[in-house]
């Protein structure tokens, strides 16, 4: 009976399976898979975004770009900001979260909330309001003169040491507390019971943070670690909003740099603009890889 | 008995206050950490009421200027259009995204086989592609469509997101497959299976999944700037960044339109933070 209808009832199924995951497959092809192709093809290629034609030689984008000052200065931006930031945040992150996690604390949730609330806000948002409290004539110098601690406004944006500093300050300020929710959910799985025997053992808080909460989370840790690595070699906002790359181009993140390359000023640099675009590409894939490795061998 | 339980509540009250007192600095420590991260937003409230100068002489009460403010924000940009616009786009993302990878998840999952598996590891690649490696290919496919400046634009890029997939994959395991079994016989087609019996079961993977769908929609930058190049068309957080980028800044007006493009996300935070948790580690179970 069921032939007669063309389709047996078990095909039926398989058929909808099929149809329900392929919009999404198809998407995700369209939308990421051939672009990346289509970004290797263009990064060989030289000329205007209408009249695009083969380089000659065929590296001859990624030559420039190995040639340029100013793309690797963006790249030792983008990995100054990973090296300083991405270990301070991720360490106030878990011990806040270990913190948090303490049976006897009390306003728990208002802490949590107050730590998770900068989430709240855009990444374009948290960079103005950085910028206006880092101006020269901000909010951090007038503390800063009423304290004592400074004779003359810092001109923070305007001198590339201390624009960096705000940067990584900023970038710290908004996703400790993303990440501290991580650490949290992981938390939830590690049996309380665990650090109550651990305290009659005579393990006090750091030892047990050491050999108990550390081990435990290290799935959860790398992961972190992956994520903000990944988040922070794509860094746009921040550099566009916050220094707008400057001064003289001294913060420009990576993506900033390829951004102006295209689309910022004037210039219509799509080969070149892919070149350094699949450069990223490489970077995150190497990390995705390692991420599988590491990923791997956790147990 | 009653003098020993009397005596040993006596002991663990003392315990208790002991707990505590062992717990000051923890308070102490919270305590800063939970005002620097507070005190920035709290400024930029107070700055949206206060005029330019004030601001700028470092005041941190709320003043007097919000009405003036106002009118100089609406005045030089078009605020309820760029609102609009960016809740325009953020909703129909959300109800798009959440319906293709909520599907796709219910696919991969419950009807999982070699290849249905093999090809979900295929998309999981996508995650390792960074936005800014597709964002010209993608600018020449949508101006090509005559897409630039749409709604279409905007979403068509970001409404199948492998990370969406996996979420509603990995939650999708708690889906009580006996049921479907049962549906079937009741003689219910596979459609109507995941509309009447998934939906309504993964309330909260929806929600989860929507509040962060929602955030991410509403926050994007960069593709929104290269994709919306008409005024008319233009996000909230590009409104932003036009503010500051002049040669002065008026901090009183900058820091109203921050707390226009903040407020959606802010109640949602407020409101949702549970399900926005959630969304943040979705996947990761």
């Amino acid at each position: 009976m069921n032939k007669k209808k063309g389709m047996s009832l078990l095909a039926k199924q398989k058929a909808a399976g099929w149809v329900f995951l392929l919009p999404a497959t198809i998407l995700i092809f369209v939308m990421s898979f051939y672009p990346m192709v289509q970004a290797f093809i263009m990064s060989l290629q030289t000329g205007s975004s209408a009249n695009l034609k083969w380089a000659n030689p065929i590296t001859f984008n990624y030559a420039r770009m190995f040639k340029d000052q100013l793309f690797k200065r963006s790249v030792g931006n983008t990995f100054l900001y990973l090296i300083i930031q991405v270990p301070i945040m991720l360490v106030l992150a878990i011990l806040l979260a270990q913190l948090l996690n303490n049976k006897n604390l009390k306003l728990k949730g208002f802490f949590r909330t107050c730590v998770f609330l900068p989430c709240a806000t855009s990444l374009v948002s948290y960079a103005l309001i950085f910028k206006s409290l880092f101006a020269t004539t901000g909010l951090a110098n007038t503390v800063l003169m009423n304290l004592g601690l400074i004779h003359e406004n810092i001109n923070w944006l305007g001198t590339p040491g201390t624009a960096r500093f705000v940067i990584i300050l900023a970038l710290i300020w908004r996703w400790t507390g993303y990440n501290m929710v991580f650490y949290l959910a992981g938390l939830q799985n590690i049996e309380y019971s665990v650090y109550e025997a651990a305290h009659i053992d005579g393990a006090n808080g750091w030892k047990s943070f050491w050999y108990i909460t550390v081990p435990l989370l290290k799935p959860v840790i790398v992961m972190t670690f992956i994520m903000s690595i990944n988040g922070t070699l794509q860094l746009f906002d921040e550099s566009v909003n916050l220094t707008k790359g400057g001064p003289a181009n001294t913060t420009i993140t990576m993506s900033h740099y390829i951004y102006n390359n295209s689309f910022g000023q004037g210039v219509a640099n799509f080969g070149y603009a892919c070149a350094m675009s699949f450069f990223v590409f490489i970077l995150v894939a190497i990390l995705a890889a390692i991420n599988l490795k590491v990923g791997d061998t956790r147990d | 008995m009653t003098d020993r339980t009397a005596v040993s509540a006596g002991k663990s009250k003392k315990n208790k206050s002991a707990i505590q007192r062992r717990l000051i600095p923890t308070y102490i420590f919270l305590a800063i950490v939970s005002f620097f991260s507070v005190f920035p937003l709290y400024w930029m409230i107070t700055a949206a009421t206060n005029k330019s100068l004030e601001v700028a002489q470092g005041k941190i009460w709320f003043g007097t200027n919000l009405a003036e403010n106002f009118k100089n924000l609406t005045g030089t940009e078009p605020l309820w259009t760029s609102m609009g616009n960016s809740f325009l786009y953020a909703v129909v993302q959300t109800l798009l995204c959440l319906f293709i990878c909520s599907l796709a998840g219910y696919g991969f999952e419950l009807y999982h086989d070699k290849v249905k598996d093999k090809l979900f590891a295929v998309l999981l690649l996508g995650m390792m592609i960074p936005q800014v490696a597709t964002m010209i290919p993608l600018f020449r496919m949508i101006s090509a469509g005559n897409l630039l400046n749409t709604v279409w634009g905007f979403i068509l890029p970001t409404i199948s997101t492998p990370f969406m997939i996996m979420m509603f994959r990995q939650n999708s395991r708690n889906f009580p497959i006996d049921i479907m079994e049962a549906a079937r016989i009741d003689g219910l087609g596979e459609f109507q299976i995941f509309f009447r019996m998934y939906m309504p079961v993964m309330k909260s993977t929806f929600a989860a999944a929507a509040v962060i769908t929602f955030m991410n929609a509403w926050n994007a930058y960069l593709w929104p700037k290269v994709v919306m190049t008409r005024n008319e068309a233009q996000t909230m957080p590009m409104l932003i960044a036009n503010l500051a980028s002049g040669y002065t800044t008026d901090y009183g007006v900058l820091m109203l339109g921050v707390l226009f493009c903040s407020i959606p996300t802010m109640i949602i935070f407020f409101v949702l933070q549970k399900q926005f948790a959630e969304g943040i580690t979705g996947a990761v179970k």
